[in-house]
């Protein structure tokens, strides 16, 4: 290579140096004006989920400040809880769930569930369901998420954990049963966890 | 120096320099998703509702109205050799600072819209528009430019949005609030709960054959004005 074309070379890398630098200026300028706004949307949209899912009388503490994680032997992964205390006392929990045997991907939730093993709510943070049929397991399209609530273990009894089609308590949806069989099958799945670190929960100060 | 750029896509519309003809080109002549075929993915990808397309469309529209500004005014420092790469760094750098804005003002769309603002920088739409207007051209037409080519894109997500929310949702319009941030306004249109909704509608497939139509519908509307 000569010498010219190497001072041309030169020069090109140089030009584009400083248009990636000018832009590298201008987006940690918007990043740092908008960092504090997107992180308070963040915590704000999983505090709504919380407080819909589990009833605010019963926690005196923001529930976000208690997140703790345990292994799920079962399925060996870990979960983090939102543990709610009310006077320092134990009160109820909400837990990340994951269904992997949806339709399309893994069925992100938060199961609430209260200190006596009652579910007091179900949301479906993240699934890519087929629209128009799995996903009406968002509370958006459709109000079955609720039948969950006010279930425990027993009621209904652990073989009736499942959709109608299997002689089981929950609806699945025309056209679509792998979603909400998965769903209901992972909530289940929840609340035998949550009997399983309930002794550490009771002891969490 | 610019002028001897190679050409790619360039039309003899696109250097005409009367705002009115680069807004009918932008709009309907030379539209990037009916006529030059251009950034099909996130159209048919995203356009299952109206607000849907509405917000994508917004978003590209800007990013295309910004990153032609940017080229125009900084193209006496273009390289021809390293143009493309510059028109990545414009193009790139400002869908991130939208994507920012969006995440910050529009956090519910942001979510809803998901992988296809950052994928925003691949539609191809926006850099023909870099490489075959803006390079080439002076600040402000290249400007007139930018939001022809984004209207035209927009409307063309919008109006198929609007298509396969009605036939597969029955609605029109709704969730408008995650745009405009609003408390929950009722639908347009709403066919009630007993319309059960083409489902194909809000699918891929659906998104193709229904996008395929309006191309139909597009080329005979020219046909028939050529023939007049």
């Amino acid at each position: 290579m000569d010498s010219s074309k190497l001072l041309l070379s030169h020069k090109h890398g140089i030009v584009l140096a400083c248009f990636a630098l000018v832009t590298t200026l201008v987006l940690a300028t918007t990043q740092c004006a908008t960092s504090n706004r997107i992180q308070r949307n963040e915590e704000l949209r999983i505090q709504n989920t919380l407080t819909e899912i589990l009833p605010p009388q019963i926690y005196d503490l923001p529930l976000q400040q208690n997140a703790v994680e345990f292994l799920d032997l079962t399925a060996n992964k870990n979960r983090t809880c939102y543990i709610a205390t009310l006077d320092g006392r134990f009160s109820g929990v909400v837990i990340t769930a994951t269904a992997a045997d949806g339709y399309s991907g893994d069925i992100e939730m938060l199961v609430g569930i209260m200190a006596d093993g009652t579910v007091s709510g179900v949301r479906v943070t993240k699934h890519s369901e087929t629209p128009g049929l799995g996903d009406a397991i968002e509370l958006q399209r459709s109000d079955w998420i609720k039948g969950f609530d006010g279930k425990n273990l027993t009621t209904p009894v652990e073989s009736r954990w499942t959709v109608k089609k299997q002689q089981g308590e929950f609806d699945q949806f025309t056209g679509a049963t792998i979603t909400p069989r998965a769903v209901v099958k992972e909530v289940k799945n929840t609340l035998l966890f949550f009997e399983s670190v309930k002794p550490q929960l009771l002891n969490y100060e | 120096m610019n002028e001897t750029v190679s050409s790619l896509g360039n039309t003899g519309s696109a250097q005409a320099n009367h705002w009115k003809k680069l807004l009918g080109d932008g709009l309907w002549h030379n539209n990037p998703a009916t006529v030059q075929l251009l950034g099909l993915c996130p159209l048919l990808a995203v356009s299952n509702t109206t607000i849907n397309g509405l917000s994508l469309g917004i978003a590209t529209a800007f990013t295309v109205l910004l990153s032609n500004i940017l080229v125009s005014a900084t193209k006496r420092f273009l390289v021809p050799e390293i143009r493309i790469p510059t028109y990545v760094i414009i193009i790139s750098g400002i869908v991130t600072i939208v994507g920012l804005l969006m995440n910050a003002f529009a956090h519910d769309m942001y979510l809803r819209l998901g992988i296809f603002i950052p994928l925003i920088i691949t539609n191809c739409a926006i850099l023909a528009r870099a490489e075959a207007f803006a390079s080439r051209n002076p600040v402000f037409e290249s400007a007139i430019d930018g939001i022809a080519t984004g209207a035209g894109f927009a409307a063309v997500l919008i109006a198929l949005g609007a298509i396969r929310e009605l036939i597969g949702h029955g609605t029109l319009l709704a969730d408008a609030h995650l745009l405009f941030g609003t408390s929950p306004l009722p639908p347009l249109i709403d066919l009630g709960e007993h319309y059960r909704g083409l489902l194909i509608a809000i699918l891929p497939p659906g998104a193709f054959v229904l996008f395929g139509l309006l191309l139909v519908l597009k080329n005979l509307c020219t046909q028939e004005k050529d023939r007049q």
